[in-house]
């Protein structure tokens, strides 16, 4: 399945945002989610069912004014 | 000073978290600035550097409140999309709302910072809308619930200080009860000052002490501004006047002429 991760094309097999999360990096990271501009809470990723193009947003704390 | 949500501050410092030098420059401008809070983001995260992680340790050492921001949203499904992904993270109700209307001046979106605005107090959100000193509007966000005002001085990161000290000084007197922010556009501690003696409750800024040339120093500067100017305020400072007004007694001034 084809996704776009943080705006970069990406390949996978897993079909959950937690389990995409933790295929690339994310594991036990502080991050919110998005998945096509809606916002999913931690406590969904794994029941949250991933489709061919979707576009997952992951955010951390970062410098802000 | 009147509170933020329930929540009462130990100054009204509220020091950004961006474009200072280095880490360890930042958390020395917070340590000397005594700042009671810290503005922050989110923005994407790299499953390789993870750098947020580190960023999000540092800033929980500071031991300060945290405002985290909507900055760079332009509309209303952004800036509340991105409000509940900052209340996960950040584990705070507190939000600073910003909903861009125009690129030159970052002015706010009024139509959209309102609607925002009721959507997320409706939802549990503490919003601190940052707008104009626009009456009707700040009475629009009021309406919406927001128990906090956060008018600019100035656009974004212009320093030039407080622009229309006419509508910020009828913004005090009209909301007398409402916790008043003067939310960006401050270059020098005097601006600071000067917010904090027409009864404003704190100032927010973080370009004047992370780009100057000694941002630790700088914050220690706005610090004893904001001290001075909070001071200044609750002593009831003089009325000003056209004409002069000898301060030296005439009565018994010898005749010489």
């Amino acid at each position: 399945m084809k996704l776009l991760l943080n705006g970069d094309p990406i390949t996978t097999e897993a079909t959950t945002l937690d389990a995409v999360l933790d295929e690339n990096g994310y594991a036990e990271a502080t991050v919110a989610t998005a998945v096509n501009g809606d916002f999913v809470p931690a406590t969904l990723r794994s029941s949250h069912t991933l489709t061919e193009g979707d576009q997952i947003e992951v955010l951390a704390p970062m410098q802000g004014g | 000073m009147r509170d933020f949500y329930g929540v009462t501050l130990a100054n009204g410092f509220m020091l950004g978290t961006a474009q200072y030098p280095s880490p360890a420059i930042l958390a020395d401008a917070f340590k000397r600035s005594g700042a009671s809070v810290a503005t922050v983001s989110l923005r994407r995260e790299s499953g390789q550097d993870r750098a947020g992680q580190d960023f999000w340790a540092l800033i929980k050492d500071l031991g300060v409140h945290i405002l985290p921001n909507t900055a760079g949203c332009h509309t209303v499904k952004e800036a509340v999309t991105t409000a509940h992904m900052a209340r996960e993270v950040f584990g705070t109700k507190w939000i600073k709302l910003e909903v861009i209307g125009e690129e030159d001046t970052l002015q706010p979106d009024v139509f959209g910072l309102t609607e925002a605005a009721r959507i997320l107090s409706e939802d549990g959100f503490e919003v601190f809308p940052y707008c104009t000193e626009d009456l009707v509007v700040a009475g629009k966000l009021v309406d919406a619930g927001c128990e906090v005002l956060m008018p600019w001085g100035a656009p974004i990161g212009s320093g030039q200080g407080l622009n229309n000290v006419f509508g910020l000084r009828a913004m005090r007197a009209h909301f007398p009860d409402i916790p008043l922010v003067v939310d960006a556009g401050l270059g020098l501690p005097s601006h600071a000052a000067q917010a904090m003696e027409l009864g404003y409750d704190a100032v927010l800024l973080n370009t004047a002490v992370a780009k100057a040339g000694d941002p630790a120093l700088m914050a220690e500067a706005f610090a004893s501004a904001i001290k001075a100017g909070v001071q200044a305020q609750i002593s009831d400072p003089m009325e000003p006047r056209d004409m002069a007004a000898p301060s030296t007694p005439v009565i018994g001034k010898a005749f010489l002429s």
